[in-house]
């Protein structure tokens, strides 16, 4: 126990109160997972199907209009639920509250980025 | 916040040990964690052997035979000795339950006992739980109203709102759930914890109150309520049968539903 805090046990619990928040993300997080159930099944079983395909073949695949949107819904849908997952593992798991906030940051970028370059390479390929 | 380095009294020595009287027909050995933060030395693992033919059947029967006839000094809480009281919560063979309700029985080998695991030893098998009392207090577990009750009698619920009541109300705040729960641990200053949630909860579903949306407005936080990963280590360990796990589901589904 903190020696300094004189607060009440109290005045402690309820601290800031509440952040009037979390709902958002966590019906977020569920929506994306569902969706993600199926688009990465047909993602899976279209890698099969494509497998051992050349080069030009499987570009001819990602450009047709229903590949490249299905494939962009799973990326948006992929990283926004990377996202949302990787910041709780972050606030459960890193103790201290600079590293913490450097981190949400850096991944919140780094998926938001990644999000963006896979979309557009899609498109890229298909447009 | 996780803490993967632990501090130096976390590692625990060998301690004493008390053999059985040469008549006892069926010894067992009891391992009951012993801490002392005020003498600076770190906890110890002192060994037991009871004669079960002479001692009542639960683990709690145990520690107060322990207690009365061999080592006055090992300190636990109890009181009813019967479920209801919630006192003698404590680390039992791997698993947070109350020494009451647990048969020696269940046990294979010798009976191990701790605290609840990570929170502050004051000492022996009593464990700090202010913190967690003032968590409770701060979700204001009384019935809120503005209507003024009816003259002359009580507020009144039909069968089926008192039912939706059942299966919270037994909870007896021995906080074995939410000491069993890594999220309590890790964040334990500002996430509420099944116990906690599972009292909130209580009220919520009583059709008598009148402040849900307010208490819905209290725990809608990433980290009061949101920091259940529904992992249901609170429903497994409950030693009265209930379902803390449940109770958190049901408030982030109404969290959904006022949207």
């Amino acid at each position: 126990m903190n020696g300094k805090n004189m607060r009440t046990p109290l005045g402690r619990a309820r601290g800031l109160g509440s952040a009037k928040d979390g709902v958002h993300h966590w019906w977020m997080q569920r929506l994306t997972a569902v969706a993600l159930v199926p688009l990465c099944l047909w993602f899976a079983a279209s890698l099969v199907s494509v497998a051992g395909a050349d080069h030009a073949a499987t570009v001819a695949w990602i450009g047709s209009p229903l590949v490249a949107i299905l494939l962009i819904l799973l990326v948006v849908a992929g990283f926004y639920h990377a996202a949302l997952g990787l910041r709780v593992v972050i606030e459960d798991y890193v103790g201290s509250e600079a590293v913490k906030q450097v981190a949400l940051v850096l991944v919140q970028f780094a998926c938001i980025a990644l999000g963006v370059a896979t979309v557009f390479s899609i498109l890229k390929l298909a447009l | 916040m996780a803490t993967f380095t632990l501090p130096r009294n976390s590692r625990i020595t060998a301690g004493t040990s008390h053999a059985a009287a040469a008549e006892a027909r069926q010894p067992r050995r009891f391992r009951i964690y012993r801490y002392d933060p005020d003498s600076g030395e770190n906890p110890r693992l002192d060994s037991y052997e009871i004669d079960l033919d002479d001692c009542g059947p639960m683990v709690l029967d145990a520690l107060i035979k322990i207690k009365n006839e061999v080592d006055s000094g090992l300190t636990f809480r109890r009181s009813c000795r019967e479920g209801i009281c919630g006192s003698c919560s404590m680390n039992i063979d791997g698993t947070n339950t109350l020494a009451c309700l647990k048969p020696i029985d269940e046990i294979r080998g010798d009976v191990r006992i701790y605290p609840l695991p990570h929170m502050e030893v004051i000492k022996d098998l009593v464990t700090d739980l202010t913190a967690a009392y003032a968590q409770l207090a701060s979700v204001e577990p009384w019935l809120k109203t503005s209507t003024p009750p009816p003259a002359g009698e009580e507020r009144r619920q039909s069968i089926e709102e008192r039912e939706r009541l059942d299966g919270l109300w037994e909870c007896v705040l021995c906080f074995s759930c939410s000491t069993a729960c890594p999220s309590y641990w890790w964040s334990g200053d500002r996430y509420l914890g099944p116990a906690v949630l599972l009292q909130a909860y209580r009220w919520i579903a009583d059709s008598r109150d009148e402040s849900t949306g307010e208490r819905l407005d209290a725990l809608e936080d990433p980290f009061r309520l949101y920091r259940c990963h529904t992992i249901m280590n609170c429903t497994k360990t409950c030693p009265k049968g209930l379902n803390p796990a449940r109770a958190i589901a049901e408030i982030k589904k109404l969290m959904v539903a006022r949207r």
